[in-house]
């Protein structure tokens, strides 16, 4: 049957070849990608890059130009909102203003046909405000609460309905630092309880790295990368994945040597960098762009004449600025050719060494399985 | 400059006060106070004309608010979901409906209802059986009703149509999400919204028709409203009386002026 999703029901939900064009905007390009049952997923990118876009095609909202969209294995392409088997929390929670919590939370037992009985609905609403630590906040209005009571009611509403999917449209982008650290760990916790899928939106990479199962990073409307957050960590298929997931040092040149053990890449100051190719990421041969990322976690920083370790890649500079983290240290090295270098020295090796001042001469080194050679773009 | 605004408030609303303060004179001249007395409450109200006149004001003013708002309510929910240039096109001729003077309204309105009547009555009376009486499309309750629902139609479109733009659109779309059919989310989302809009819209629509002269006075046909009675009785000369009328029409229409205000007023606090 061609309406059946390949998979058995280990997916829940499944974009092929999805295509979402407002008049002449592209906004979801011939996306393909299938999300696991009880995963926690993310779609993170930058503002614009469609992640709005196909979360509503997920919830009904929008119906794709292109392509197919399975539910639970059932394609769901023309059927409405209000006859699909997921929830949404909304970026501004849209609570109902004229319902007090309860009702807000009852509301979508109440639309069920039948109707479960008051007693039932009751029952399940006050569980539902225990689940989600605001137990004898039915009776308030909606817009007496914190931001962060807010936030729980619209995850209550949409969770009193047992959905086969969560759809969270960056759902703490309105709270505070703290409470939006604290609002994650809830989430998490929470997923774990329900054992729902959660389909997660958001522009915050650290969000998406602490939080998913599996990330996927999108760009003006196409999938550049999915994988675990480990993965695209370790194993950045670009420049652009490497830059949005955690901080990295970027070193461009041409490949001079593509061998089986690693690359060696000639920057246009001569310096060479040898360093691997990720698994994922098309084959690199000699004479193209590339470009070297290395984490500033994996830089070791040392004094000019101190003996050199086993490091295979040194490179002398100044160091311009210093920032105490707490438990890592962060220096600005600024080298000869290679430019500003960022290096992160962890505390413990910090107490042991000594530390510099800006405007000391440093020595900077990592080993060539610490660096990763990519494309460049 | 103050002392301009201060004349200005002074030309408005002194007539008004006059009027107010002569329908409380003892005396029987409507030109010297003799004293203060309701005495003419109680002859303007216990007047069998002015009784019809104003039981045909209300039957004319409630059908008028109460069609204006549901059609008004209608359209405005479809203008929303209109777009581009057809949109342009619709918004811009309910502004000019509002804007065009009553004079114009009533006229056209005449005109046209006479024409399209010496049209029809020919014909019904041709296509109706021997022997009994035609029925003759004539001016009356119909006409003016419908003349001023056509005004007032248009206010109400304007008030829903701000309230449904202030609206927050996700609102629908969650309650849609929460498996809530489109009509249930139109009743139990949309018009909780959009209800005080709407009720300002009756009000307004009610007080126009009740206080409106102009219009009535070209297609009520044979009936009298209260403006119209309020004007004939004039010509005979001003008494405590008409100002007693006057009075309680205006307290009246200021009354629901004022709930129309705070139901709007409540709404945009929110
Ligand atoms: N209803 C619409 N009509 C026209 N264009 C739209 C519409 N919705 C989205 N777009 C366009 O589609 C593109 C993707 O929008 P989308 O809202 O999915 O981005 P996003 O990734 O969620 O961004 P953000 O992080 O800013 O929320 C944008 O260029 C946007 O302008
Ligand atoms: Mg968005």
């Amino acid at each position: 049957m061609p309406n059946q999703s390949t998979s058995s029901n280990e997916i829940d939900i499944e974009f092929r070849d999805v295509t979402k064009r407002f008049e002449d905007v592209v906004a979801v390009d011939n996306m393909s990608l299938t999300v696991k049952r009880g995963a926690f997923f993310s779609f993170l990118g930058p503002s614009g890059c469609g992640k709005t876009t196909s979360l509503r095609l997920i919830a009904g909202f929008d119906q794709p130009t292109q392509g197919d969209i399975f539910i639970g294995g059932n394609s769901v392409v023309g059927i409405p909102s209000h006859k699909r088997p997921v929830n949404m929390v909304f970026q501004q929670y849209a609570l109902f203003p004229h319902m007090d919590v309860s009702e807000n939370i009852g509301y979508g037992l109440r639309q069920r046909n039948p109707q479960p009985p008051r007693q039932e609905i009751i029952r399940r609403v006050d569980e539902t405000l225990e689940m989600v630590r605001l137990s004898g906040y039915g009776k308030r209005r909606v817009w007496e609460l914190s931001g962060g009571q807010q936030q729980r009611v619209a995850l209550a509403r949409a969770l009193i309905n047992h959905p086969t999917c969560l759809l969270l449209d960056e759902p703490l982008a309105a709270l505070d630092r703290k409470l939006r650290r604290e609002m994650q760990i809830e989430l998490q916790t929470l997923q774990r309880e329900v054992g729902i899928t959660f389909i997660l939106v958001t522009h915050d990479q650290e969000e998406a790295l602490s939080m998913s199962d599996r990330i996927c990073i999108m760009r003006e409307g196409q999938i550049v990368q999915s994988g675990s957050p480990r993965q695209l960590y370790d194993e950045p298929v670009n420049r652009y994945v490497a830059d949005f997931v955690g901080k990295t040092n970027f070193f461009n040149g041409d490949v001079v040597d593509a061998g089986d053990k690693g690359i060696a890449v000639k920057s246009e100051s001569g310096q060479v960098f040898v360093g691997m190719q990720p698994k994922a990421a098309p084959g690199l041969v000699n004479g193209s762009k590339a470009c070297v990322a290395v984490r500033p976690e994996m830089i070791a920083i040392s004094a000019t004449d101190e003996a050199n370790n086993s490091n295979n890649i040194t490179i002398d500079g100044q160091v311009t600025n210093r920032i105490f983290l707490g438990e890592h240290t962060e220096y600005l090295v600024s080298t000869e050719g290679c430019g500003d270098v960022m290096v992160l020295s962890p505390k413990s090796v910090e107490s042991m060494s000594r530390s510099f001042e800006p405007g000391d001469k440093v020595r900077i080194s990592w080993g060539s399985n610490a660096a990763l050679v990519i494309g460049d773009t | 400059m103050r002392i301009y605004a201060i004349v200005v408030f002074l030309f408005l609303y002194v007539p008004i006060g006059i009027i107010v303060l002569f329908s409380f004179n003892a005396g029987r001249h409507a030109s010297e106070l003799r004293g203060l007395s309701v005495q003419w409450y109680g002859k303007a109200l216990s007047n069998p004309f002015v009784g019809d006149a104003f039981v045909t004001s209300l039957i004319v003013a409630l059908s008028v608010a109460v069609l204006s708002s549901l059609m008004g309510t209608a359209a405005a929910l479809a203008l929303q979901r209109l777009k581009g240039k057809i949109r342009i096109l619709f918004d811009g001729m309910i502004y000019v409906s509002v804007m065009i003077p009553g004079i114009v309204i009533g006229i056209a309105t005449l005109v046209a209802l006479v024409t399209v009547f010496d049209l029809l009555n020919p014909l019904l009376a041709s296509i109706w059986p021997e022997g009994t009486k035609p029925p003759k499309l004539h001016m009356g309750y119909a006409s003016v009703i419908a003349a001023h629902t056509l005004f007032t139609m248009s206010l109400v479109i304007i008030l829903v149509r701000a309230r449904i733009a202030g609206m927050d659109r996700a609102l629908i779309e969650a309650s849609m999400d929460l498996y809530a059919t489109p009509w249930r989310t139109f009743y139990q989302v949309t018009l909780p919204q959009i209800y005080p809009a709407i009720l300002a819209g009756f009000l307004l629509s009610f007080t126009f028709s009740f206080d409106d002269f102009i219009i009535s006075f070209f297609v009520a046909g044979a009936n009298t409203t209260l403006p119209i009675y309020i004007f004939s009785s004039i010509r005979r000369g001003i008494t405590p009386e008409v100002n007693a009328i006057g009075t309680m029409v205006l307290a009246a229409s200021l009354l629901l002026l004022m709930t129309a205000q705070f139901l709007l007023r409540e709404r945009s606090s929110r």
